[in-house]
């Protein structure tokens, strides 16, 4: 692939968040390693609650009490100009948002406040972080953000109320961009909006990366637009990236069983009208399976995976799965055993078509 | 803004001001008890005589003062003289008249109730709001339990408290009255602070029985705002605690509580009633008192009129600066 060609930007290592709940410990985030290049676009899916977004979070150090961030690096910049997120102490880390890594919010409707014109939210960004320049030198600079996302100068002085859920959301992407962050979060950025505005939105972001040569992590449910936007696609399971790979080869051969079954829960055209679930639910944080946390609902599933943690494999195209199905090198080494455990066969669901 | 809305919003005014002004014409009225009769028989109980010709002075009296008409009469009589800017006389300090009387106790009553309204605001809303921050220390965030407490205790209660343990067992404070018995009042160093030193118990009286409002309404819209992504993505965005704290946080929680706000300032006439009585302070409170046993009609009227404007005209207030607040709200739309 091209795209991993360019500098690394963003390299997470051994990252850990642990929530401390009444209910006892939950580590939403287990281990995951990344590294992001400029220019890139990973997708980041999986289902709800498997720790995508405390991951977000977890990047930008905003993980509030009771969530603690264990362990881990998070190198953000390119060679050179790298800092360790982890280690700033806060007023840096205050610094580093914004200028090294944004973030781009999920209820675009409500990010914005509602009693403050956009202008002023924007100033109040670079002040913060200690833009220099007069305000009309700020003003400038809000305008020319705000003309890279396609939004009139007029929307500067006007109130959130006043403008439309796509033209909020490009108003947050063009704060996201003032200071020309090296990565750049984007939690589903359009869940909160129609198709027709999802697609312009998400040109937008593209458009305004690639300017900026920034890497960008696209989190998100809808795996459609994963496949038109991105170049890996990155799927967590459980708190764990459980496979990392190019967006061809993920939709056209995932690897790992949870990958797989994602895959074919999608509707395609030959199929019409019949979708493949996934059996099971996503187990609750607190009380995590042994072995391999997927070994529940895997169709695979073997007797090492009930008390073994599948190490990392690594394919010479530097896809990376971590399944018990695959040696080192990412090769098959297991032969699929359905039901092999005497889990319930993936169910066929009928959809009433229309 | 358009001046249709404010024609709109004053007509509605006036209509408010008149039902409630015609509801508590009324109102006394159902009563049978008869105010001048009652003045005489309360002179006879303490002089030991009863002159032979009472119901002749009472039926005199009753013509004096316009009672002996059938009551509609008497209602658009009222209203007229209402419209004047004259409320009558009263009936058991006359020759004063009901403007007299008002305008000797409101000074007082509306020198405590501001003063005392606008710290509860201040304090009451701070305290608020620093509770239902996160990053507050436990000690803030528990302060506002004991002023809960205290909320609870009726106000009355809380000033016989006062007045005491503060007044009475350790009398360091005086119990009554707002300045000392014998002075007149005048503008010399000495008389104001002794009418500071009389207004401290009934001022912390009204602070501390209804902070625990303020901070209460505060800690709740707070604990609304504070999880609304406006406010998170003010952090994402790198911004410094205190800049979130003021302009994303306290900004936005802080709209309900200018409403309540005004509302108190209408209601600044009569929110002090009780506490008044209690430390016998010369205000519009301890006259209302006063003219509600003696059945005194038109003081009632007049104070009962007097209020229902100021809250009706505050409403109004909070009606128009309320735009100027939370830019989400504007009258010069469809």
């Amino acid at each position: 692939m091209t795209t991993t060609t360019g500098m690394p930007v963003l390299q997470v290592s051994d990252l850990r968040v642990t929530y401390y709940t009444d209910a006892g410990r939950t580590r939403a985030v287990d281990g995951v390693n990344l590294t992001l290049y400029a220019g890139e676009r990973l997708g980041l899916v999986g289902e709800s609650g498997c720790g995508k977004s405390t991951m977000a979070l977890a990047l930008m150090r905003m993980i509030k009490p009771p969530g603690r961030i264990e362990t881990g690096s998070v190198l953000v910049g390119p060679a050179g100009d790298q800092v360790d997120t982890l280690k700033l102490t806060e007023q840096q880390m205050l610094q580093a948002r914004l200028s090294r890594i944004a973030y781009i919010p999920q209820g675009a409707m409500n990010s914005l406040n509602p009693v403050m014109k956009i202008q002023s939210q924007m100033i109040d960004a670079m002040r913060a972080h200690n833009v220099k320049g007069d305000h009309d030198e700020l003003v400038r600079r809000a305008e020319v953000a705000l003309e890279s996302v396609e939004l009139r100068r007029t929307v500067m002085r006007m109130y959130p109320h006043e403008l439309s859920g796509g033209m909020k959301q490009r108003v947050c992407i063009a704060i996201s961009i003032l200071l020309s962050p090296k990565v750049i979060i984007a939690d589903e950025p359009t869940s909160a909006l129609d198709v027709v505005v999802q697609r312009q939105v998400m040109e937008t972001i593209c458009r305004v990366q690639e300017k900026l040569g920034a890497a960008v992590i696209l989190i998100g449910h809808d795996m459609g637009l994963m496949a038109q936007i991105t170049n890996r696609v990155a799927v967590m399971y459980a708190g764990k990236l459980v496979e990392l790979s190019t967006v061809r080869e993920m939709f056209t051969n995932p690897l790992h069983p949870y990958a797989q079954a994602l895959i074919s829960s999608l509707p395609n055209l030959e199929n019409k009208g019949v979708f493949q679930s996934i059996p099971g639910l996503a187990p609750s944080l607190l009380r995590l399976p042994n072995g391999c946390t997927f070994h529940p609902r895997c169709k695979y599933a073997m007797d090492v995976c009930k008390t073994l943690a599948p190490p990392q494999s690594v394919t010479p195209s530097g896809r990376y799965v971590f399944c018990h199905l695959y040696d080192r090198e990412g090769n098959r080494v297991q032969q699929p055993a359905v039901a092999g455990n005497g889990n319930a066969p993936h169910q066929k669901v009928p959809v009433a078509e229309n | 803004m358009k001046l249709s809305y404010l024609f709109r919003r004053l007509v509605f005014l006036v209509i408010v001001i008149w039902t409630a002004a015609t509801l508590l014409f009324f109102i006394p009225r159902l009563s049978p008890v008869n105010p001048i009769r009652e003045r005489f028989l309360a002179i006879a109980r303490s002089t030991g005589y009863l002159p032979t010709d009472l119901n002749t002075i009472i039926a005199s009296f009753e013509t004096k003062f316009g009672l002996d008409k059938p009551l509609p009469q008497q209602y658009v009589d009222y209203m007229r003289s209402v419209l004047r800017g004259d409320l009558g006389v009263s009936l058991m300090s006359y020759p004063k008249t009901v403007n007299q009387l008002i305008g000797e106790a409101l000074p007082w009553t509306l020198g405590l109730l501001t003063v005392t309204t606008i710290i509860t605001f201040l304090v009451g809303t701070a305290i608020g709001a620093l509770a239902s921050w996160p990053k507050s220390p436990q000690w803030v965030k528990g302060m506002v339990t004991p002023l809960i407490v205290l909320a609870a205790i009726p106000p009355q209660v809380l000033g016989l408290l006062l007045i005491y343990f503060v007044a009475f067992k350790l009398n360091i404070l005086p119990m009554t009255g707002a300045f000392d018995p014998g002075d007149l009042p005048n503008l010399s160093i000495t008389f104001i602070l002794d009418v500071a030193r009389h207004a401290i118990l009934p001022s912390l009286t009204l602070v501390l029985a209804y902070i625990g409002f303020w901070a209460l309404g505060m800690r709740g819209m707070g604990v609304t705002v504070q999880g609304e992504d406006y406010v998170l993505f003010a952090e994402h965005k790198g911004l410094p605690q205190n800049r979130v704290f003021y302009a994303y946080y306290v900004r936005n929680a802080i709209l309900p509580q200018v409403t309540s706000l005004a509302l108190a300032f209408g209601g600044i006439i009569s929110a002090g009633v009780l506490v008044e009585s209690v430390f016998g302070f010369p205000g519009i409170g301890s006259t209302l008192t006063a003219a509600i046993a003696a059945n005194d009609y038109f003081v009632i009227y007049g104070i009962g009129f007097i209020t229902i404007l100021a809250v009706g005209v505050s409403m109004l207030v909070v009606d128009l600066i309320y735009p100027l607040l939370d830019p989400r709200i504007r009258y010069d739309r469809k």
